[in-house]
């Protein structure tokens, strides 16, 4: 057991900026480290020879062309935001 | 004890393209907030980044400016962080593969030239604009979000806030001479954050750094690294232990001010970015780009002393800005002598430049006007003092010289056949001043030119006038 601390799981959500209770903590670790135990399985499989693949896909080097589209319609962007001002997004102050 | 200074600087210069990093919203600077914005960069569900082809020439481009080997394989990856100015709570940066490594500048530390080697440059797009208000919200522009974006990372080879100057100095100039980049500190296209640590002389292990930020000019890069060089030094000499932190520059007081202290690195979670394919950079692809780069400041400069024979200081203020060196280049091709070319444009046009904030593609001059009136001068048909008028005409108004001097009666009269009878008449009215002259009253010489100068408005060419006076006497 124990494949992931609850001090690590505690410093997920903190970098995820997830509050959670003690009582999930518990939850939460006891489920990660079920995920975690299905991982490994993977290790089963013998990967001798096989470079670390990040992409699955072989297509290399897409890309478009520079040319520029008009802005989306502010209005209109205004409609999915909670608040806004003077042309800008309101949010509640971070300050880092 | 003495210490040594460490410094190095992480620069990051935005990229001119037309549109962003990877989403076709418009790339410009100073529109309405949030006007420039598209689906992919706002982070909208379902969307998906697509690699714009000039940003990744623009920043190959900054990179082999910058002496660097430009990567075969490389690719983007997520740098996971939350803050409101990036919707997409993570920046597609390159961290394990960037673009460029192993690069250099030279700069020039009282005559002796010294190379700041580069350990990276690396493509990656821009957040947005927040502001903080004072009623605990902020305000966020989604303009600047996605704009390309180059992070040029310095070796800590600088060891002074003057070398630190001079690199960036170098380093702006370079990149505005690929044209990639506007590199205007006062828009936000170039930006500077620098770490500085001391260690005893001597000590090979750096010590412990503090990072500037708010660093708004190269002015102040200076200032706060200077500031900072002391605070660090007063408490090592103290005994005390320099804390790992975050600094802003101040610029009223010019002090620098603790912003946060960095207890563990950040943890940013980086991992390949999966919305993006490989970027494969074969040699032709790089040749292509490599061919693209105009000549650069460095080697204009040695042309300049080497081909044209201007002096060392004149060559390396024409090449600081390549407007500037272009300008110089067009008005010699123009068929102006260099260095009056060269006096021309540190002096008059400079002055003229710097008085009224302007830069040279505001003013009405070209490097056709400015030759031709330098011809003028050569021929004699304009003397110094005149060409200070016509210069301000084609400043301001623009025109032909010689259609202005000639409109205007500004010709000087360098005309023997015109002049002759003159100085004649001039010496026949005065023969005492003939006689003072013959017994060695040299002032007297001066006399009678002044009375040809009086005769003719002032527009007679002074040393011809003195010549003919002086061939005259002789006759008499």
């Amino acid at each position: 057991m124990a494949r992931i601390t609850k001090e690590e799981v505690k410093r997920i959500a903190d970098v995820s900026r997830l509050h959670i209770t003690d009582d999930e903590l518990e939850k939460i670790s006891a489920q990660l480290d079920e995920f975690i135990e299905l991982a490994e399985t993977l290790n089963e499989v013998d990967t001798t020879g096989v470079e670390p693949t990040t992409h699955v896909f072989k297509v290399k080097n897409v890309m478009r062309e520079d040319i520029p589209e008009p802005g989306m319609d502010r209005d209109l962007l205004f409609k999915n935001a909670p608040d806004h001002q003077d042309g800008q997004f309101k949010v509640p102050a971070v300050l880092d | 004890m003495n210490f040594e200074t460490v410094i190095g600087l992480e620069v990051h210069v935005e990229l001119k393209t037309k549109s962003k990093a990877f989403s076709p919203a418009p790339n410009q600077y100073g529109d309405e907030p949030n006007t420039n914005t598209n689906v992919i960069d706002l982070a909208y569900p379902g969307t998906l980044p697509v690699l714009n082809k000039e940003a990744v020439e623009f920043a190959m481009k900054a990179a082999m400016a910058l002496n660097c080997e430009i990567a075969t394989e490389t690719r983007f990856d997520r740098k996971n962080y939350f803050y409101p100015d990036n919707p997409k709570a993570y920046q597609i940066t390159q961290d394990e593969f960037p673009i460029g490594r192993n690069g250099w500048i030279e700069i020039e530390v009282d005559g002796k030239k010294k190379k700041i080697r580069i350990n990276r440059i690396h493509l990656e797009e821009d957040a947005g604009k927040s502001i903080h208000t004072d009623e605990g919200y902020s305000l966020v522009d989604f303009n600047r979000q996605g704009t390309p974006l180059i992070e040029i990372v310095s070796e800590a080879d600088i060891r002074s806030p003057e070398e630190a100057y001079l690199y960036l100095e170098k380093l702006k100039s370079i990149i505005q001479y690929t044209g990639v980049s506007d590199v205007k500190m006062e828009e936000g296209s170039l930006r500077c954050d620098a770490n500085i640590s001391l260690r005893p002389i001597g000590q090979e292990e750096f010590g412990t750094k503090t990072e500037l930020k708010n660093l708004n000019s190269f002015n102040f890069v200076r200032k706060g690294l200077e500031y900072e060089q002391k605070r660090q030094e007063k408490i090592l000499l103290s005994g005390g232990m320099i804390r790992q932190e975050t600094r802003r520059f101040d610029e009223a007081t010019g002090e620098t001010i603790l912003m946060r202290v960095k207890e563990e690195a950040d943890d940013y979670r980086y991992f390949p970015e999966p919305d993006l394919v490989f970027l494969h950079i074969d040699e032709e692809w790089k040749e292509r780009v490599r061919a693209t780069i105009p000549e650069l400041p460095d080697a204009r400069q040695k042309r300049y002393v080497e081909e044209l024979g201007l002096p060392e200081y004149d060559a390396k203020v024409l090449t600081m800005t390549k407007e500037m060196s272009d300008f110089f280049e067009a008005t010699i091709a123009a068929g102006a002598d260099p260095k009056q070319a060269s006096n021309w444009l540190m002096g008059e046009v400079s002055g003229y430049m710097n008085k009224h904030q302007k830069e040279l593609h505001d003013l009405a001059l070209t490097p056709e006007s400015l030759a031709s009136m330098i011809q003028l001068i050569d021929k004699g048909t304009l003397s110094s003092k005149m060409a200070k008028k016509v210069f301000q005409e084609l400043v301001e108004k623009g025109g032909d010289p010689e259609k202005i001097v000639k409109e205007r009666g500004w010709a000087q009269i360098s005309d023997e056949a015109t002049l002759l009878p003159i100085v004649n008449e001039v010496l026949d009215e005065n023969e005492q001043s003939i006689i003072d002259f013959k017994n060695g009253k040299d002032r007297a010489l001066g006399h009678l030119v002044g009375q040809v100068m009086k005769k003719t408005r002032g527009m007679a060419n002074p040393p011809l006038v003195n010549k003919l006076i002086l061939q005259e006497i002789e006759k008499r």
